[in-house]
């Protein structure tokens, strides 16, 4: 498989990563360079395996249902590009 | 370099214990030696009052007589770590300015153990890259130089670590590794570097990469200095759901340096072509060394090692796409808002501006393997063959004790040189990968030196949670290598 | 199954309808972090680093949640899956800090199911449960408080959601109506959802398509975010008859996400480009598999309190209750629980079974309570009257203490005073006069005072009756018991 200038913009606007018209086509040839190489994977034969979910045996743990974090507004917007009135600031969205 | 920064961790933690100098002393040498390197560009923040501070109150500790673990000793934090009040970037512009209020468990757990912060490490963007030139704070140079004076890099991604240990400007470093970033630059720069088990040390509050593969992990001098500094990292961390609820074994303790009894496999299919003499001589040697220490050798197989690099660069970029969506300039780093655009080109504009080319490489790739109509063939695939390689190790671990192989298919390469090839570059990590994979635990150990005078390193593989079985071998080997080259200082 | 049918130029149509509930999980703390989940809060307080995404921060479950989803789909007669998983669903948007959402897209908790539904004046119809799953909530952005900015605010960030996705079985407004009023009484009576679609605790997203009666299924448009039972019924009746001119004028109908206008009770497309969406799911490595074995399951079965529809049936098989105020009287958790204090404590005090005060006992809420407590605008849960009360009140008529007159006038005082019936009898002399002497009395004097009237009666004007009660009645102050003094009128006048 391998992707084609279109694909490659789709993907770019996906991930929300502005590529200019220039940078599509080494970006293209840089994936399918990628995409050649981890296509070996193919050969092999995974018919009767199960995906790997935790790669080391383990259990989910479960928290108690108590409130012991939060009211740190200071802290959450410490670090914002444009706080306004306790919000995070974002260009105008229209619905 | 002066005397005290050249001692190991164990070291100091006895001449600080006999107080032979005090740990303010032993901070104002490093501080003076992170200084006088600022040419390695090692370091992407600076912290000489931090390191001071927890210097005075270590004095305090050992006048009280309530002193620490690591009292007094200056580490380097690697800068995927979160540390409160200090700007933690992880290397990228999307982070510039960014100061966390919070700390991570692995950085709070080696304060608390009274250990002092001379500063933050450089080291490839968001730990993507084995050669610490895709950060966006500069090249980190390896202090080790090439016998034609070229500047070389210190691999990757803890390269400010490897190299701020191996020209002695701090005592010890915290390293990540998702599929090599410790063991490599370990290897690369002469240090020992060392990965715990998956889930051995908490990942809340470090920059994430590859969630199922990240594990933290100790850089310093030599394997007894590994086992002190995980000793204070390891443990439970309620806070990281895939944490392991395990107690935590007594490091130091295991290193004896007796393998009687033990089985060291040698995994056939880690002798790949085109590997250079010296290092395939090196692990010769390595067995000779092991087998003198009282291990038996044994020839093993690890029949899908060729399958785990393009496995790992599914699944880690694919894990990574989604774990770096949270740059969007909304609420922390960087904002790019070009004229009359809106939240979307505010979101393009930013992630462009913001991400580096490998970064966004590795981003476009973990993108489309997950997208509609290809997530089978290649994200499920490759969850199935992890499986493989994982049920290869249960095999292998039927069969001997701990696994030996080389850390790194070179030594230190020249800046530069592998930047425009990036499937080059990523068989860098072509012996570390497999390991990571199986979440076991690994280290390397510097060994030898190859006819260009660069340190080469072995790697050992641990079975899953056997910590302590591999720092012995490590120590072993070590033992039996008796390594002590040091990079002559012409920084 | 409904015959509801839109008539077009073309000949009838039926509507498809499926629903997805959003449905919050009744918890104090959110569904991976331990931040608070109250309504109302000041904005990015209710937040914890987690819920802002900050670099390095991990999730951890809250079993709460669990429980609750997995009590939810025992009620809902649902499979329950042991094993399920967390995936991320991945796009961009201001109040999904994370840039994914944690949701469950491969492996629910909760399987199929079904839900039994009778809709006003409609057949019952049984619809399909296709699954349950838990996910985190979105913040919120606010669009109107400033020209030049959205506002982002992450209070509701990874608040716990179960997502409840019917299958497309429903046929017409009033059914999905019915449909998410049950889905809505079922969470209240478990307690896993306060069902408050005011507060945004419960939402429905609209999945509506037409077709020729019994045709191939056709494209679907999808409302989001629809509030209230009324707007889901106006969002579907509205969407379906724009869909039939669509497909009659010869157009098609686009699969798109449209919005609900509540001011002009009409569907319009989101002004917003919308995008190919390509969610990219995939497990979620920061959590492992959700498991747990039949014994917990069992556990949250056995905490499960009795549902609607067996409620029901009780009522009308023990209590011998009308099916019309057996389903009131089950609709809401709380009526029920205060009918049935209110059974107990009137079968007390009565010395009787319950069956045999049942039906009483539900004319007085329905009727008397129900009717006092819709004109004061109030819940049962507000009632001025306790169960206690509304007990004495009802014990006091059957002991006949109380004439039905003098209890209504009774209730009326206690609606403003809150006091105990006992009490105002006693302290107003409100009680119901049965000793004959005192009646034969009075009687006495209304007849010495009106002897005309007593002749007229005595020569055959039989109607005159009516006139001597009243007097009497009167003569006593409306206490006398009436039918004592029909009987000692009978004797006196008839001798």
């Amino acid at each position: 498989m391998s992707v084609d200038a279109d694909t490659v913009r789709k993907i770019a606007h996906l991930a929300r990563i502005k590529l200019p018209d220039e940078r599509v086509e080494p970006m293209m040839n840089e994936l399918n360079n990628i995409l050649d190489w981890v296509e070996q994977l193919r050969e092999v034969d995974t018919a009767d395996v199960e995906p790997t979910t935790a790669v080391i045996a383990n259990r989910l743990r479960w928290r108690e249902d108590e409130v012991t974090d939060g009211n740190v507004q200071e802290k959450v917007l410490a670090n914002a590009p444009k706080p306004l009135h306790g919000f995070f600031a974002v260009p105008k969205v229209i619905e | 370099m002066s005397d005290l920064t050249n001692l190991p961790i164990a070291a100091m933690r006895d001449g600080l214990n006999r107080k032979d100098f005090s740990a303010k002393e032993l901070a104002e040498a490093h501080i003076r030696a992170v200084e006088g390197a600022r040419t390695l560009n090692a370091f992407t923040v600076e912290t000489p009052e931090r390191a001071l501070a927890a210097a005075d109150a270590a004095d305090k500790d050992f006048a009280a007589g309530t002193a620490k673990p690591l009292s007094g000793i200056p580490l380097g934090i690697k800068d995927l770590f979160c540390t409160e009040g200090v700007e933690t970037s992880a290397s990228s512009n999307i982070l510039k300015g960014f100061v966390p209020q919070y700390e991570s468990t692995i950085s709070a757990r080696l304060f608390a153990d009274g250990a002092g912060m001379l500063g933050k490490l450089n080291l490839d963007e968001f730990a993507m890259g084995s050669s610490t030139e895709t950060s966006a704070c500069g090249d980190t140079i390896n202090p080790w130089r090439a016998a034609d004076g070229r500047n070389l890099v210190p691999g990757g991604s803890s390269g400010g670590s490897s190299t701020a240990v191996a020209a002695r400007l701090v005592a010890g470093a915290t390293g990540t590794d998702t599929g090599g970033s410790i063991r490599q630059p370990a290897a690369f720069t002469g240090i020992t570097g060392f990965k715990p088990t998956y889930g051995r040390c908490s990942r809340w509050g470090t920059v994430a990469f590859a969630s199922s593969l990240d594990q933290a992990g100790p850089m310093a001098r030599d394997v007894r200095d590994c086992a002190i500094l995980l000793q204070s990292m390891a443990g439970f961390d309620a806070k990281d759901s895939t944490s392991l609820e395990l107690p935590v074994p007594d490091f130091e303790a295991a290193l004896t340096g007796d393998l009687l009894g033990k089985r060291v496999g040698i995994p056939r299919e880690y002798a790949i072509d085109n590997i250079p003499a010296d290092i395939t001589a090196l692990w010769e040697a390595g067995r000779a060394m092991l087998r003198d220490a009282g291990a038996e050798i044994v020839d093993i197989s690890l029949p899908h090692t060729k399958y785990a690099l393009p496995t790992y660069y599914i699944i880690a970029p694919a894990e990574a796409s989604s774990n770096l969506a949270r740059y969007d300039g909304v609420r922390y780093g960087q904002r790019e808002t070009p004229d009359g655009g809106n939240l979307i080109d505010m979101y393009e504009a930013t992630r462009s501006a913001g991400f580096g080319d490998e970064v966004k490489r590795r981003i476009m790739i973990g993108t489309y393997v997950l997208s509609a109509g290809y997530y089978d063939a290649y994200y499920l695939q490759a969850q199935k063959v992890r499986t493989l390689i994982k049920r290869d190790f249960e095999q292998a671990f039927r069969e001997c004790d701990v696994i030996l192989t080389p850390t790194a298919p070179s030594a230190a390469f020249p800046l530069a040189e592998k930047m425009d090839d990036p499937v080059s570059m990523y068989l860098n990590d072509v012996f570390c990968v497999p390991a990571s994979l199986a979440g076991l635990p690994a280290m390397s150990v510097p060994v030898g030196l190859n006819a260009d005078g660069l340190p080469l390193g072995l790697q050992l593989i641990g079975d899953a949670l056997d910590e302590e079985g591999l720092f012995n071998a490590g120590y072993a080997l070590e033992r039996a290598a008796g390594f002590s080259a040091q990079p002559e200082k012409w920084w | 199954m409904s015959n509801y049918r839109i008539e077009g130029e073309t000949g009838e149509w039926e509507v498809v309808i499926g629903l997805e509930i959003h449905a919050q999980v009744t918890t104090k703390a959110k569904l991976f972090s331990g931040a608070a989940t109250d309504f109302g809060a000041e904005p990015n307080t209710q937040v914890s680093l987690v819920d802002a995404a900050m670099p390095g921060m991990l999730p951890v479950i809250n079993g709460e949640a669990v429980r609750q989803a997995v009590r939810t789909g025992v009620a809902l007669n649902c499979e329950i899956h042991k094993w399920s998983r967390f995936d991320r669903k991945n796009y961009f948007y201001a109040d999904l800090p994370q840039g994914y959402q944690i949701s469950q897209f491969a492996h629910p908790i909760v399987g199929e199911g079904e839900i039994l539904v009778e809709p006003e004046g409609g057949e019952p119809a049984t619809i399909g449960i296709e699954r349950i799953h838990l996910e985190q909530d979105a913040g919120k952005s606010i669009h109107d408080q400033s020209p030049e900015f959205s506002l982002v605010d992450l209070n509701r960030s990874g608040v716990a959601l179960m997502e409840i996705v019917s299958k497309p079985d429903m046929r017409s407004p009033a059914e999905a109506g019915a449909y998410v009023r049950k889905l809505r009484s079922i969470l209240r009576y478990v307690g896993s959802c306060d069902g408050n679609m005011d507060q945004g605790s419960m939402r429905a997203d609209v999945n509506v398509s037409v077709r020729k009666p019994g045709g191939a299924l056709g494209t679907r448009t999808e409302c989001k975010n629809v509030n209230s039972v009324r707007f889901v019924e106006a969002a579907i009746a509205y969407e379906a008859q724009r869909q039939v001119e669509v497909l009659e004028s010869g157009g098609t109908v686009n699969q798109e996400t449209r919005l609900f206008d509540p001011a002009r009770m009409e569907t319009r497309p989101l002004r917003s480009k919308e995008e190919a969406h390509d969610y990219r799911y995939f497990p979620d490595p920061d959590l492992l598999p959700l498991v747990f074995d039949d014994a917990y399951v069992e556990e949250c079965r056995k905490t499960l309190p009795e549902l609607p529809d067996t409620k029901r049936m009780r009522y009308i098989e023990q209590l011998e209750i009308s099916p019309y105020n057996a389903a009131v009287l089950t609709a809401e958790q709380e009526t029920a629980a205060y009918f049935e204090l209110l059974l107990n404590e009137t079968a007390l005090k009565q010395g009787k079974d319950a069956k045999d005060v049942g039906k009483a006992a539900a004319n007085w809420v329905i009727s008397d309570l129900f009717g006092a407590l819709n004109s004061e605008g109030k819940s049962i849960t507000e009632s001025p009257i306790s169960a206690a009360q509304g007990a004495e009140l009802l014990a006091l008529v059957a002991d006949g203490t109380l004439s039905g007159r003098l209890a209504k006038d009774v209730f009326a005082i206690m609606l403003e005073t809150g006091d105990d019936p006992g009490k105002i009898v006693e302290e107003r002399g409100m009680k119901q006069v049965s000793d004959t002497g005192a009646i034969e009395a009075e009687i006495a004097k209304v007849l010495e005072a009106n002897a005309d009237k007593v002749d007229q009666y005595r020569g055959g004007k039989d109607k005159l009756f009516g006139f001597f009660v009243g007097q009497t009645m009167k003569a006593t102050k409306g206490q006398a018991n009436p039918a004592v003094v029909n009987e000692l009128l009978k004797k006196a006048l008839d001798g």
